[in-house]
């Protein structure tokens, strides 16, 4: 996509989107007719960046962690708790009605299930005009029905398509037909939540192409949430690592790959799994133990002593790291650890790690008791 | 991994011959699910199956554990195990073969355990039915299971309902029922694709380390070519119900013969390889195929398509250890 080069030289003019210190908590509440609030999910907690315009920014981490609901947040899918989130100089957070509304023109979601995204109601050519004629952008039948051509022929689809319902695609069509309908305000920005992982490993390829050949021509911002560490390099300039509800690392996505500092990036990096025999043979996995801890009661500290295996006694599990520039590393790389530098230099080396039990009554979903207690014993307190 | 030393002269444990499920329904034609497929797996040995979804690769599992429903699809050909053939055992005898000497592990841990009953209940079933364990024995084998898979806190864990577990812990207890009358072969679907990253890695080591300790052969059925790379030995790659490339699997990742193995290779993204260049995608999707009869299904989307591709099913060629179904492969020297 764009060359790493531009993003070095950006200026705060090309800030297109600032996200500042944003918190998203979902209350738990129990009781059935007195709804108390019993603690928070804790689903983005004080998150910060910065994506430039033109630039693709990659957000990975597990399920769980809060990237989608970061992606969300910013663009007021759901209510932020705190921070804020500038968009182009305006603050999304606090917008409300019409000036929200008219905003909304401006940044648009490509959504993971195309098939559940889409109304199976409704033609594709309904689904677009729909867009146009909220934010005033019809201009008439014939117009239109041009400007959806032209459409479609960018997202690689026959102008027949427009006829047509949802069911009657491929997965991989209707993913070009759920970005067709995010392209047809002509936003500035595209927040892709998974836009591949519901597809087959052939389709897929196709639709990163796409989408990094829409980006070329028509100057578009991403920000692409994903899980698979693979599909976000090859996309993205910058890459945020997420874990529990924070980034932990970002940096220029080569970078990150090359030289990933936070232990949590090298464990994710060793764990992907790599289509070459060879490599699969020779390479050194780091092996976490244990599941994430509940975003409902997290570690104190760094959020990822419990399972790293780099953890020293000094300040880990009390002081919560801040994303900062390590010694050595370039300007862009920032890691939210301690002992970035000593483990990248080997003064600290690996150690076991017991993992530790993690009760769940839902996954790691919202509805996790605090405190980790089964779900029985939640209710009997 | 190191398939040598398990490998014995009494020949393959599974042999699967010309399998073919059809689906049928009233007035709709039969829909072809596996399109006559042979396979075998050595004692010890780890298998992939490898396909996009639609290829077959989940019916063919089902069909060897004799888990398809009863009414609706014909399966024909052999599946040979030990000497007999599941296909033409009774339904009884049948059921003391799974379990027994057959594991299966599924992809949804959640909707494959009984969510009321407790996991360590689950498990003891298994023991007291197939080797015949009394309660008290059956319950400290179960705790042993859990703890071999990795399950924190075994002792406790027992007594736990499936919910109460996060999605690693699941599939660690649904391997430890399907290990836990020491089966001959395990089958797994998809084990890992409902899981992250970091617990993928986990299970895959669990499956590693299990397969080199207790000598079970396994057949691995996934979509993901990363995931088969680090652990199989040899792997089917299934296109449209039918095998198009087996190899070995250094052999199949350094010199992929077959356009759609190639492709499949070429189109994933990779960490380390050149993000600028756009990747080699396929054309086309796994529904735009010819029927197997007349042609070579993959033919519509084939970027080395002939004109024989489309009038002439092409054969099944063995050489060198590698099976290939094609007309006009890619020359070896290229990948």
């Amino acid at each position: 996509m764009t060359s790493t080069e531009n993003a070095t030289t950006v200026t705060d003019t090309d800030l297109l989107l600032e996200v500042d210190d944003l918190a998203v908590h979902f209350p738990i509440t129990s009781g059935v007719l007195f709804e108390r609030t019993v603690g928070h999910v804790r689903a983005v907690d004080g998150v910060s960046l910065r994506v430039h315009r033109g630039e693709t920014y990659g957000l990975v981490g597990e399920s769980g962690c809060g990237k989608s609901t970061l992606g969300r947040a910013i663009l007021r899918l759901v209510d932020p708790t705190s921070g804020s989130v500038l968009f182009d100089g305006t603050d999304v957070a606090t917008l409300k009605g019409e000036p929200l509304r008219r905003m909304r023109r401006r940044f648009q979601m490509v959504f993971q299930d195309p098939l559940s995204s889409l109304d199976p109601r409704q033609s594709v050519e309904s689904l677009l005009t729909e867009g146009l004629r909220a934010h005033g952008l019809s201009r008439g039948g014939e117009a239109d029905r041009a400007r959806l051509t032209e459409l479609m022929d960018a997202v690689g689809l026959p102008s027949g398509a427009l006829r047509r319902y949802p069911h009657e695609f491929s997965g991989g069509q209707r993913q070009r037909i759920g970005i067709a309908r995010a392209l047809c305000v002509e936003p500035d920005l595209i927040v892709a939540d998974e836009p591949v992982s519901a597809l087959d490993v052939s389709v897929q390829a196709q639709v990163l192409n796409l989408l990094s050949r829409l980006q070329r021509e028509l100057g578009l911002t991403y920000l692409v949430i994903a899980h698979d560490l693979a599909v976000v390099r090859h996309v993205s300039d910058r890459v945020g690592v997420m874990y529990l509800g924070g980034i932990v690392e970002e940096a220029p996505a080569g970078d990150l790959y090359s030289d990933p500092l936070h232990p949590y990036t090298r464990a994710l990096l060793s764990a992907v799994p790599v289509p070459d025999p060879q490599v699969e043979d020779d390479r050194e996995r780091i092996l976490l133990t244990g599941d994430l801890p509940s975003p409902a009661a997290p570690p104190s500290g760094c959020r990822f002593h419990t399972r790293c295996p780099w953890r020293q006694a000094d300040r880990c599990d009390t002081e919560r790291p801040q994303l900062r520039v390590p010694e050595g590393a370039g300007p862009e790389h920032r890691v939210a650890c301690h002992h970035a530098e000593a483990i990248r230099d080997g003064r600290i080396t690996r150690h076991e790690v017991a993992p530790e039990a993690v009760d769940q009554s839902s996954g790691t979903g919202p509805a996790a008791p605090e405190q980790g207690g089964s779900l029985t014993e939640f209710l009997g307190r | 991994m190191t398939p040598a030393g398990a490998r014995s002269g009494d020949g393959p444990l599974l042999d699967v011959r010309d399998l073919s499920v059809r689906f049928t329904r009233r007035g709709e034609p039969d829909t072809v699910a596996v399109d006559g497929i042979s396979f075998d797996i050595e004692p010890g040995e780890v298998v992939g199956l490898v396909g996009e979804s639609g290829c077959g690769k989940s019916v063919t599992s089902l069909a060897i554990m004799g888990l398809l429903p009863g009414r609706g699809p014909k399966v024909g050909g052999e599946v040979r195990f030990g000497g007999d053939d599941l296909l033409a055992l009774s339904d009884s005898a049948l059921r003391e073969r799974r379990g027994r000497d057959l594991g299966m592990v599924f992809q949804d841990p959640l909707s494959s355990l009984n969510p009321v009953v407790p996991v360590g209940v689950q498990i003891t079933e298994a023991l007291t039915r197939h080797r015949g364990m009394d309660k008290k024995a059956a319950r400290t084998e179960a705790i042993t299971l859990l703890e071999r898979v990795g399950i924190p806190d075994p002792a406790r864990r027992v007594t736990s309902y499936p919910h109460q577990m996060s999605g690693g812990m699941r599939q660690r207890a649904l391997i430890a029922i399907a290990l836990a009358c020491r089966p001959r072969l395990l089958i797994a679907d998809e084990p890992t694709t409902a899981l992250d990253v970091t617990i993928q890695a986990q299970i895959l080591e669990l499956l590693r380390e299990l397969v080199a300790e207790t000598g079970t052969a396994l057949m691995m059925i996934t979509h993901d070519l990363g995931v088969v790379a680090g652990l199989c030995d040899r792997v089917n790659v299934l296109y449209a119900g039918r095998i198009v490339e087996r190899a070995e699997r250094h052999r199949l990742f350094a010199t992929p013969r077959h356009p759609y193995t190639h492709g499949l290779i070429g189109s994933i993204p990779r960490l380390d390889s050149d993000p600028e260049l756009e990747l080699p995608a396929i054309p086309g999707s796994v529904n735009d195929n010819l029927p197997w009869d007349t042609a070579c299904a993959f033919a519509p989307r084939c970027p080395r398509e002939i004109g024989r591709c489309t009038e002439v099913t092409p054969g099944v060629e063995t050489a060198a250890s590698r099976l290939l179904r094609c007309h006009n492969p890619v020359p070896a020297t290229s990948a």
